[in-house]
């Protein structure tokens, strides 16, 4: 009686244990020769959080699988479709990205890793792919790409997976600072009726469920993102958007200043695990 | 005419001879059903992949009828035996008639 009553209660035990979202100990090796860092010590500025884990490790195993293979990672379908653009010249000066840059294996390795980073020459911090229109709108005198739309990830993914396995590693200090100032205010403001910020799900609950889904620590370095549920690579700011509107609020727009401040204190918050993008997420 | 059709396909270099080895394939494609309909009303018409088949050396080794409700980028894994050295040879049929290949040879060692 006794027996059957303890073990009842370590089922009850057990049971909760086995359900919690939290972050696995597994190990992300892409095409069996590229090790990623997906956990590692936070950066000095982050206060609350001693640990920063990729959102991989919050996914489940079958997930994670299809990020540890470029054959398997549906993200590398849009890869290739960025290549092509990079190839095909557009605009009045009817150049090319490769024109300039030549193989983005060699003139994009380790760009990603920087990005959002000050832009001396327009006096203003840049996202990849702020980057990208002002080398199209400047340079090849074509028109800028919609922010978050299709074409526009393609080529971030592209830039973003010559990076891979290197540690992201933006600039808070200097001229960026006082964006990087208003994005942490944004972080930690709370927003819409449900009354959350960034910091509510992200830092205070980060391995616990959110209805049937686990939070992960909001990291972005595995942007942009392949997501199962609409079969895409979403963008930072797309995903910020759908954070801000999931606490019943007036959202801001991919592209606003408010966002690149809070893409630029995010990524910050990522400074020493790996590039993953295109990742894979549910 | 689809656009964006790329066909990929992932076959082992070598395999020891009667050895099942794995075949990974992808062809990124649309797959309009021809059941949705745009913002005026107006049907999709239907553009699929409607076949794929894999050969080695001549001799099939799947084919496969694709139907409708088939998903976006349709992927195939499947293992094949190799008795010999030789060529895999991997063929899309789309809807609009156009033929997608791509050949890859298997060493024996």
């Amino acid at each position: 009686m006794k027996i059957k009553a303890l073990t009842a209660v370590t089922l009850l035990l057990a049971a909760p244990m086995a359900m919690a979202g939290g972050a696995d100990d597994d190990t992300l090796v892409i095409n069996e020769e590229l090790e990623m860092v997906t956990k590692t010590a936070a950066p000095a500025h982050m206060e609350n959080v001693d640990e920063i884990m990729s959102g991989w490790h919050f996914r489940s195993d079958e997930t994670q699988a299809l990020q540890m293979d470029d054959f398997d990672n549906p993200g590398m379908i849009f890869v290739d479709q960025g290549m092509d653009v990079w190839n095909t010249a557009e605009g009045s000066e009817g150049k090319a990205c490769a024109d300039c840059h030549g193989d983005p294996a060699d003139s994009m390795a380790g760009v990603a890793a920087t990005y959002p980073k000050w832009n001396d020459a327009s006096e203003e911090v840049r996202t990849l792919q702020m980057q990208i229109n002002g080398c199209r709108t400047e340079r090849m005198g074509a028109e800028a790409y919609k922010y978050d739309a299709g074409t526009a990830i393609n080529v971030e993914a592209m830039i973003t997976s010559h990076s891979r396995g290197m540690p992201v590693n933006v600039a808070i200090d200097g001229p960026a600072e006082a964006m990087w100032e208003e994005g942490k205010e944004l972080y930690y403001t709370r927003t819409g009726q449900l009354e959350l910020s960034c910091a509510n799900c992200h830092e205070d609950n980060y391995g616990n469920y959110i209805r049937a889904d686990h939070l992960s620590q909001g990291q972005i370095n595995g942007f942009p993102t392949y997501r199962l549920k609409n079969a895409k690579l979403n963008g930072v700011h797309s995903r910020f958007k759908g954070c801000v509107r999931d606490t019943r609020a007036e959202t801001y727009s991919p592209g606003s200043a408010e966002f690149v401040a809070l893409e630029l204190y995010v990524k910050s918050r990522a400074n020493g695990l790996s590039v993953e993008g295109p990742s894979v997420r549910n | 005419m689809a656009s964006g059709v790329k066909p990929r396909v992932k076959v082992p270099k070598k395999a020891a001879a009667g050895e099942a080895i794995t075949i990974k394939t992808l062809i990124s494609h649309k797959m309009e059903s021809g059941q949705r309909k745009d913002k005026s009303g107006n049907v999709i018409p239907r553009s699929i992949i409607n076949r794929f088949t894999a050969e080695f050396n001549g001799q099939s080794v799947v084919d496969v009828t694709l139907e409708p409700a088939i998903s976006t980028n349709p992927y195939f894994e499947f293992e094949a035996t190799v008795p010999e050295a030789g060529d895999f040879k991997f063929t899309w049929y789309d809807d609009d008639g156009d033929v997608y290949e791509s050949t890859k040879s298997v060493k024996i060692g």
